[in-house]
Order: C-alpha cells, then sequence, then structure tokens
C-alpha cells in the first residue's frame, strides 16, 4: 500500500515542476508571489491541475449557509467555502488554478535547473553547529515554563467528573499536581557553512518605485539560490544616496531619499561590515550592489574602484552589480566597472532594463558557479 | 500495514456491535482495520479503496491531507467503505472513546448502504472490483505506455460528471427503450391483430397500412440523427459511438463504472452523514460511554457539528434533520390536522405521544435521498431553528453577504444545489450535427451559468475523445451561445433557444 501512494504522490510532485519550469519565466517576473512568502515555502499558482469540468462558477452559484446574521450582512473572509460535494476539492477562492506549496529548496533547485546555474565553489567549508529544539509531544513532567494549559486543564476537568467531584452550577476546576502536563521536546543538531549577502542599494531621486521592485524581485532569487547552496545565510542591508546606513530588510526595499549619489559611502560601509564581522577565511561572502548607474563625480568612481580592487574583491566570493536602467541615469557607472575590474573572476555584472530581464540577470549574476 | 483489531479493540468492537444492533440497525459484515496516520492519510488519497489504478491525482489528494494534518488543519478520524462486508478504518493511535465513537458512526453508515435504495444496484464487489481495475490500467500502461494512459485519463476525468447521475443504475446493455419501439413499430406496419383473414381488408385497407407504413419510415429517417432521444449518460455515448482505440474504451468504461459506483454517496450525503451521526450519538450517549470518556466525547462531537457561516455541514444538517423527523413523528407533528393548525400555542404544545420517531426514521433512511429528504421534511420551524440562509457573492461589494432568510428561498437553494449533485445537467443531442459527424451536447440552463474557462477547457478534453468538432449549447446571461471546439480553436456565436 505504501508504496502505490509513494508513486502517485511522486508523479504528482514531478508534474508540479514540470509545470513550475514551465511557467519559471512568468514567476520570476512577479512580484506578487514574493507577498505570499512563507518562511521556507512558498504557494504556486499552478494553471489547470485542477481537472476541467462542466460546473457552475461558485460565484455565481451561491448557496445556502447557517448561523446568525442580519439579510445583507457580509460573510467575513474564509468563512464561504465551495460547496463542492467532493470535500478537498480546492481551497478558497483559488478557483482558477490550484495553489501548491513548494519549499524555497525546490523553487532553487528547479531556477538552478531551468538556468543551467552551477553550483557554488565554496571557499570555506567549515560547519558550525547550531541547536534547535523541537517539540514532539507531551508530558507528565517538565519546566513550569512548558506548561501546556489546555491539556492540563482538561486532564482536571476528566479527574474531576470520574471522581463526582465536579459541579456543572459551579464549573470551577483546580488542577493538582498530577493534572499537569508538559510540553517535551527533544534538541536537534544543524550543521551549517556560513555565508552573507551584503546588498546594497541606491535609493537616491533618480531610483524610482519600479526600479526598486525589480531589485526586489531580483534579490529574492538570488536569496533564494543562495540559501539553498548554504543552509545558514546572513542578509545585511545597506541603502545610501550621498551617505550610506545599515538598514534592516523592511527599509531597504522601502525607502525612498533625494539627494545625490555617492557610491563609495556604501562600499566603504560594507568594507566595514565585512572587516568587523565576517572574517574572510570563515565565512563566504557576496556583496551586491544595485543602483541605476549615476554616480556624483568621476572622482567618487574612482574611490570606488580602489576600494573594490584593494579592500573589497580579494575577500569575497562575488562581487555583483546590478545596473537598473532608469529614465534618469546616464548608466555610466556600469562603464566604468567594467573596464577597471569587468576582467576579474569575481566580479558579475549586469543590466537590468526591465522586469523581462530579471530572468537573464540572474545568470549573470549566478551563472558563475562562485 | 493494516492491522486487524487487538484484543482489547476487538473487545471494544463487539461492544458497540451489539448496541448498534440493540438499536436495530442492520449492515453487512464490518471489518475494522487498524492503521497509522500515513496510512490513513493513503487510503483516503485512494477514496477508501487500498488498490486503485496509478493515476497523479491521488498522489494530489495525499498530498493535501498529509499537509492538512501536519499543519493541524484536518484529520480522518472515519473511513468506511461501501462494501459486503463493510471495510473500515481505524486510526491506530485514538484513544478508546474516539475508536468506539467511529465504530459506532461506522455501524450507521453501513446500516445506510445496505438498506438505502440508492445503494441497491452498487457493486458490493467494489474492492475487487477497484483491484481488477487497478490491474486493468497497469497492463494498458505496460503496452501503451505511462504517458499516453495517463494524459487519457486525465482527458476522461474532465468528463466524469457527465452520467446519468440520477439514474437507477448503470445500464450496460444498450437502451432497452429502443429495442421496445422497434417491436411497436412493427406492429404499426402489419396492423391490427385480425381474427378471422376475411376482415383483413376492412380492419386494416392498404391505405391505412400504407400510411402507416410511411410514419414508420419518417421515423426511422429520423431516427437517423442519434442518438434518437437526449442522452444524458454521455461517458455512455462515447462508449458506443467515439472512435476510440480498445484500451481507450477499457479505461472509459473503468472510469464510468466507479463515477456510477460513488454517484450514490454524493446524492445522499446529507443523509448519510446524518444518519451516522445520529447514531454515534445516540449509542455513545445511551450506552457506550464511561463518565471518564464524556469530555474527550462532547469535544469530537462538537468538533464534528461545528458550522460556519458560508457552508453548510452535512453531518450537523444531517443530524437535526433526523432528530428532528423523530420527534414530530414522536409527537405527531405531522398530517392534516397539524398543517392546518395556526394557533401557535397550540402548536408548541402538540403532542400525541404517538412514539413513532424510530420508525419513522428507519422507514425514511430506507427509500429518500437527499433531495427528497430535504423536499419532504425540511419545515420552516425547522430553517427557523437551524438559521439557515442563502447567502450570495456582491459583486458590487466584492463579498459574499446574506442575501435571504425566507423558507421558500432557502429551501429552493438547497435543492438546486442538490439537484444533479450541484452539477449542470448535460445531455448528448446529437451525434450527427449538421451532417458532419460533429457532437452537440445541450446545458439544461436552470438559472446559472457555466464557468466559461472550465468549460472551454473541458470542450477540448472531450473533442480529443471525439476527434470531431465539439459543440455545447448554453446560456450566458440570459442568451443562448453555442461554445465550439474544432481541435485547434475555440469560438461561439448566439443562438436562439
Amino acid at each position: 500500500m505504501s508504496l502505490k501512494i509513494h508513486q502517485d504522490h511522486a508523479r504528482f510532485k514531478a508534474i508540479v515542476r514540470g509545470k513550475i519550469k514551465a511557467n519559471l519565466r512568468k514567476y520570476v517576473q512577479k512580484g506578487e508571489m514574493l507577498g505570499k512568502k512563507g518562511k521556507d515555502a512558498i504557494s504556486i499558482p499552478i494553471p489547470f491541475i485542477d481537472i476541467p469540468r462542466f460546473k457552475y462558477g461558485h460565484k455565481e452559484q451561491g448557496g445556502v449557509g447557517q448561523g446568525d446574521g442580519e439579510v445583507g450582512q457580509t460573510l467575513g473572509p474564509g468563512q464561504v467555502q465551495p460547496g463542492d460535494g467532493h470535500g478537498q476539492a480546492g481551497q478558497g477562492e483559488g478557483e482558477h488554478a490550484l495553489e501548491v506549496d513548494v519549499t524555497l529548496d525546490e523553487l532553487a533547485q528547479i531556477l538552478g535547473e531551468e538556468l543551467q546555474l552551477p553550483n557554488i565553489e565554496r571557499r570555506h567549508n567549515e560547519k558550525i553547529v547550531t541547536q534547535r529544539i523541537k517539540y514532539t509531544g507531551i508530558n507528565t513532567t517538565g519546566p513550569e515554563s512548558l506548561r501546556h494549559f489546555k491539556r492540563t486543564f482538561k486532564q482536571a476537568l476528566k479527574r474531576q467528573i470520574a471522581t463526582g467531584t465536579y459541579d456543572p452550577k459551579k464549573p470551577v476546576i483546580i488542577p493538582t499536581r498530577e493534572d499537569r502536563r508538559y510540553r517535551s521536546y527533544k534538541l536537534q543538531d544543524l550543521p551549517e557553512t556560513n555565508a552573507v549577502i551584503i546588498y546594497m542599494m541606491d535609493v537616491s531621486g533618480s531610483m524610482g518605485d519600479e526600479q526598486k521592485e525589480i531589485v526586489r524581485i531580483e534579490s529574492f532569487w538570488l536569496d533564494t539560490w543562495l540559501r539553498h547552496q548554504y543552509k545558514g545565510l546572513e542578509s545585511r542591508y545597506i541603502i545610501h544616496d550621498a551617505v550610506a546606513r545599515e538598514v534592516d530588510r523592511d527599509t531597504f526595499f522601502h525607502t525612498r531619499e533625494s539627494g545625490g549619489t555617492m557610491i563609495s559611502s556604501a562600499y566603504k560601509l560594507c568594507r566595514d561590515i565585512i572587516q568587523a564581522d565576517y572574517p574572510k577565511s570563515a565565512w563566504n561572502i557576496y556583496p551586491f550592489h544595485f543602483s541605476d548607474g549615476d554616480n556624483w563625480s568621476a572622482d567618487d568612481t574612482r574611490q570606488c574602484i580602489d576600494m573594490l580592487k584593494n579592500d573589497i574583491l580579494p575577500g569575497v566570493n562575488q562581487f555583483a552589480y546590478g545596473q537598473v536602467e532608469s529614465p534618469y541615469g546616464s548608466g555610466q557607472f556600469i562603464k566604468d566597472l567594467r573596464e577597471a575590474v569587468g576582467d576579474q573572476t569575481n566580479v558579475a555584472l549586469s543590466e537590468i532594463a526591465d522586469k523581462d530581464a530579471i530572468y537573464n540577470s540572474i545568470k549573470d549574476f549566478l551563472g558563475k558557479g562562485r | 500495514m493494516p492491522k486487524s483489531l487487538t484484543p482489547h479493540l476487538a473487545k471494544l468492537k463487539d461492544e458497540v456491535l451489539g448496541y448498534a444492533r440493540e438499536f436495530g440497525l442492520d449492515f453487512f459484515e464490518t471489518v475494522f482495520e487498524v492503521v497509522t496516520y500515513d496510512e490513513m492519510n493513503m487510503v483516503a488519497s485512494y477514496g477508501g479503496f487500498p488498490n486503485r489504478y496509478p493515476h497523479w491525482r491521488w498522489g494530489m489528494e495525499y498530498e493535501q491531507l498529509s499537509k492538512g494534518y501536519e499543519y493541524g488543519l484536518s484529520k480522518i478520524y472515519e473511513l468506511v467503505i461501501n462494501n459486503d462486508p463493510c471495510y473500515a478504518y481505524l486510526l491506530e493511535s485514538n484513544a478508546d472513546v474516539d475508536q468506539k465513537l467511529v465504530m459506532a458512526h461506522v455501524y450507521g453508515h453501513c446500516d445506510f448502504f445496505k438498506n438505502n435504495f440508492s445503494f441497491r444496484h452498487t457493486n458490493r464487489r467494489m474492492i475487487d472490483e477497484m483491484a481488477n481495475h487497478a490491474t486493468r490500467v497497469r497492463r494498458w500502461i505496460d503496452k501503451i505506455g505511462v504517458e499516453k494512459v495517463e494524459d487519457f485519463i486525465d482527458r476522461t476525468l474532465s468528463l466524469e460528471n457527465l452520467i446519468d447521475q440520477h439514474a437507477p443504475h448503470i445500464r450496460r446493455n444498450p437502451d432497452p427503450k429502443r429495442a421496445e419501439d422497434e417491436a411497436k413499430a412493427n406492429e404499426r406496419v402489419e396492423g391490427f391483430k385480425v381474427g378471422r383473414e376475411y376482415m383483413r381488408g376492412f380492419i386494416n385497407p392498404s391505405e391505412f397500412l400504407e400510411s402507416q407504413r410511411k410514419k414508420v419510415e419518417d421515423e426511422k429517417a429520423k431516427a437517423k440523427k442519434f442518438p434518437e432521444r437526449a442522452q444524458r449518460d454521455v461517458l455512455y455515448f462515447l462508449l458506443e459511438y467515439a472512435p476510440l482505440e480498445p484500451w481507450e474504451a477499457d479505461i472509459l468504461s473503468i472510469l464510468r463504472d466507479e463515477a456510477y459506483y460513488f454517484a450514490p454517496q454524493g446524492q445522499t450525503k446529507i443523509m448519510n452523514e446524518g444518519w451516522a451521526s445520529y447514531w454515534h450519538s445516540t449509542i455513545m450517549t445511551r450506552r457506550a460511554l464511561k463518565d471518564d470518556e464524556i469530555i474527550d466525547y462532547a469535544d469530537r462531537h462538537s468538533g464534528t457539528m461545528g458550522t460556519r457561516p458560508g457552508a453548510l455541514n452535512p453531518y450537523k444538517l444531517g443530524i437535526e434533520l433526523w432528530r428532528d423527523i423523530e420527534e414530530r413523528w414522536n409527537k405527531g407533528r405531522f398530517g392534516k390536522e397539524w398543517d392546518e393548525c395556526d394557533d401557535l400555542r397550540a402548536r408548541g404544545s402538540w403532542d400525541k405521544k404517538l412514539g413513532a420517531g424510530r420508525e419513522k426514521i428507519f422507514e425514511v433512511r430506507k427509500h429518500y435521498n437527499d433531495i427528497t429528504f430535504i423536499d419532504t421534511f425540511l419545515t420552516p420551524e425547522f430553517a427557523i431553528e437551524q438559521k439557515l440562509f442563502v447567502y450570495g457573492f456582491n459583486d458590487k461589494r466584492n463579498s459574499w453577504e446574506i442575501l435571504d432568510r425566507e423558507f421558500r428561498k432557502v429551501k429552493a437553494k438547497l435543492l438546486q444545489g442538490l439537484t444533479n449533485f450541484g452539477q449542470p445537467i448535460i445531455e448528448v443531442i446529437d451525434g450527427n450535427f449538421e451532417n458532419r459527424s460533429e457532437l452537440l451536447l445541450a446545458h439544461k440552463h436552470d438559472g446559472q451559468d457555466l464557468k466559461g474557462d472550465y468549460a472551454r477547457e473541458t470542450l477540448k478534453n472531450l473533442q480529443s475523445l471525439w476527434r470531431r468538432p465539439v459543440n455545447i449549447v448554453t446560456r450566458y446571461d440570459g442568451k443562448g451561445v453555442m461554445l465550439r471546439y474544432d481541435g485547434q480553436n475555440h469560438s461561439e456565436k448566439k443562438v436562439d433557444l
């Protein structure tokens, strides 16, 4: 019995995978997917794995429900379920397509296969072992902080009823020592390889919402791939206009500043972060920088290049620069970089004209396998 | 692998079995098997059958079930198959009180399977039949290749609901009415029966015979248009007339068999789940419960009975209706006198102490299906008490809302949802449409439009079996439309209805 369902399950997964692959280019361009991101999994709408039939649309059909409420009252989201007699049929309003949960890891694999990305050659393989707590069940002993209140009270209620001391008119329940129940747990060892991504983005006035959206989508895929390669990945975020500062992820994607652009400020901060927190002997380091290619002055650009050559490039796996096209920028910076460091093996440069270009740009960034 | 009952569970089973018999339940022998969560999810994915033909959708089902369990959203408690003997599954890790509840519930289902008229023609050896189907499909896979077979199954599944849902049972032979009609036609050509030979000229004058002959001929010409009358069993029509390869026909007939086997379960969901719930609650609360099990039982029972506004829980609606019927027949709240009484106080205290409730519900469980059950026994009082309402989608506000609490509308909506198992009624009208071997279907429109994108995809699948262009006449926004797929393109045109 077990064998058979696993065959059918594997077959289903293969089909889903095929559908995702076939639609990957579309998914890559779409930002909406990021919003649905859970911790480890993402749900992807798969067109037509639901078997089409002659049927009514639930919205046209309506139905009969049960409960309080005046005529005209709105039913809350999630309360309405398509009344398909088959039970498990669809989920909520996802009528058009089936939503399938795919782990980010699997998504990365698919991305890798489709873009033919090489696996990253790790510079460092030191393993750090962390421990994680996994709750496994219920125990009769344990620390008070792990007491399971519902189970404890239920146990007490059972005892009181069984011994006849429960009074429905005065339903007071007092757990005794024996009634207490605790969550039990196990410690698991998790090996990790260290890697860090340092995202840098130009948030000066010339970077519009569309440009930032592109950065957001692209960095999601870079993140996903690197996370697949390294369990235990850290991310740091730097935004800059004329000055640079480190921010959290949310701020990184949603800040809008005006004013000039001094890219060197970001590189300086990046260099300092690496020096302070990520000794190159133990970390795989990935600085990714996005801008529209406009820098304040040729002098500043020279500073950037010096810093890259002397401080940053020698210690990192790969430095990547993505230039997002904007109506305001001259797009000069990538040319300067290309000239100065373009032939270095651990430099990846990519121009991203629009959302359609993200797909190929990912390949520019990750295609070197570094 | 499923295990048979432990001595302890066997003892519990004997106990519950005794109560079920005591209350007069009548069922096939029922075999309980003990399974783990994972095994339960597997069996459930196969619709309860340990052996099913290989297909990815069981895997999809399994994915959803096991995920639902992992996230703590759902857990399958009971699973029972209509078969003789009945098979049912018990979760290994369940507490005694759950096992007893499940057993009592299962006996309710088995009683229903055995006695309700809708199941009379179902195959009671379906476990074996399913295994045979699996073998047949596997054999074709070995011969034809998994991709082709699976692809054909996908396309056929898309048509799976196009059977005659309310036919008493699956028809395997050509329409018996056809043979009957032919016999009648012959009779007419020969004229009336003549007792004495010399009377023949007077009883059957030659002009009369001639006109009869002509009539029959006309009818035969008309019959060239096939099917002669609209055919609801679209799958059967395809089996008969579509240019299928032997392996395709075999698989189509397998899927049709299975669709007919499951049809009665769809038609009696409210009755059947209600009946099983009625019996688990009766058996548990009157007999099987121990004092210290009450809390867990109540927890479980109320979990099953929970409702939310935008969905109808068949367990809840069913059990309440059964109880309502029992009470009404116990108190004599039915018949002319009751119907005509409009004195509220008299109605409220009406009790003729007939005590006929139990007997009545046993009778009802035999002769009704969900439609007739609701149609006959849903009363205005019941609808108010159960707070039933009609809901619909408000496009302007982009939300679902309560539309109506009026009894007649609630009942009509309920019945509409149950008619043809909530599926549109589709018939084959013409297998030689416009004399070009095209297929013409008609949707009997009852106020609801077909889901357009699904309809087009389904037409595609239908076309791949029929191999000639296919058409379906339906209505959108009140206007007649014929959708067409010719193998390459979809098109649609207005038609007058």
